[in-house]
């Protein structure tokens, strides 16, 4: 019983999985697109709880919605752009795009199928899975991110720092014309050089 | 007392993770999923938002490969490389679309054809 409802949750996240990857590399309008690229990964998610990956289905949860896919409906609406003329062309490309996908779909799926159906993958495992009914996932992953994994962890901080100084050098711009207040300069102008007295010759003067 | 990890128990990487879903399912679903990001690529050429959502897609479906063979094989590894590509992912949409950004500002468009232009 409990197979046959999994068994039937791993076939209606895909579905709704695929179908919402679909919609978003064909709907019109961009911000459909990335409603819908929510959707995706939210049943992403989905299959990963299913999985037993709670903490990688939460992360995916936290990081694409909340970050990832704000940020890309914050650009597509703040950019006023016209989407009609960036679809010229969808119709024409459509019959090399979907015979790419054929022909990738074919090769790639057929050798993945090929040689997983000979022999089930096994390795042996770096760090095996624990036992969960002794210790939760997030917990496990936690033991060997900060102990095994220290120094990829450390760098994906790296990359994420480099990222975030990149996107603001990138986008930051000094604008001409907008007065601001400059507070060293303020702080550092003296009474003497304020005020500059002229001595005017009565009856010169204009 | 200080909870350690258990030592998984010795057993062969299962053929089916539950009932008859196994392994394979999945990543047929990824392959799917990464060659729908590869069509999106080819149908959108113009279309930069909808370049880097495609990306995004492929990521997504080497994700849901890396999860599938890490609980396949019992091995967290697969879980914790996840998280580096997210974070990967998350640093490439943040530049990706701050440059787009500084294109638009620039170019006032954002046709692929026009980044041509950058060439010397």
């Amino acid at each position: 019983m409990l197979a046959d409802v999994t068994s039937f949750l791993f076939y209606a996240f895909s579905t709704l999985l695929i179908g919402a990857a679909l919609a978003v590399i064909t709907s019109k309008n961009p911000v459909h697109a990335v409603f819908f690229l929510i959707v995706a990964f939210f049943n992403a998610a989905g299959l990963f709880v299913l999985l037993g990956a709670e903490y990688v289905a939460m992360t995916l949860v936290i990081v694409y919605v909340g970050a990832v896919a704000v940020l890309f409906l914050f650009v597509v609406m703040m950019l006023n752009i016209n989407f009609e003329k960036l679809r010229a062309g969808f119709i024409q490309s459509l019959p090399v795009g979907i015979l790419m996908a054929v022909i990738l779909f074919a090769e790639l799926g057929g050798l993945l199928y090929v040689s997983l159906s000979k022999a089930a993958p096994h390795a042996e495992a770096t760090v095996p899975i624990p036992d969960a009914a002794h210790i939760s996932n997030a917990q496990a992953i936690g033991f060997v991110l900060y102990t095994h994994y220290m120094a990829v962890f450390e760098l994906s901080g790296v990359i994420l720092l480099v990222a975030m100084i990149g996107a603001i050098v990138l986008t930051h711009r000094q604008r001409t014309g907008v007065k601001r207040q400059n507070i060293s300069k303020q702080l550092q102008r003296r009474a003497e050089d304020g005020i500059t007295l002229v001595p005017v010759k009565s009856g010169e003067g204009a | 007392m200080e909870p350690t990890i258990q030592p998984a128990l010795a057993q062969a990487a299962q053929p089916f993770l539950y009932g008859s879903i196994g392994v394979t399912h999945y990543v047929m679903l990824a392959t799917l999923l990464f060659v729908i990001g590869i069509c999106g690529i080819f149908l959108n050429r113009k279309n930069i938002i909808t370049l880097l959502m495609s990306i995004e897609l492929m990521l997504l479906a080497v994700n849901i490969n890396f999860v599938a063979f890490s609980v396949s094989l019992h091995d967290l590894a697969g879980q914790v490389f996840t998280m580096l590509i997210l974070t990967v992912a998350a640093a490439e949409a943040a530049i990706g679309l701050a440059i787009l950004v500084v294109y638009f500002r620039n170019r006032g468009s954002i046709d692929v054809e026009d980044i041509s232009s950058l060439k010397g």
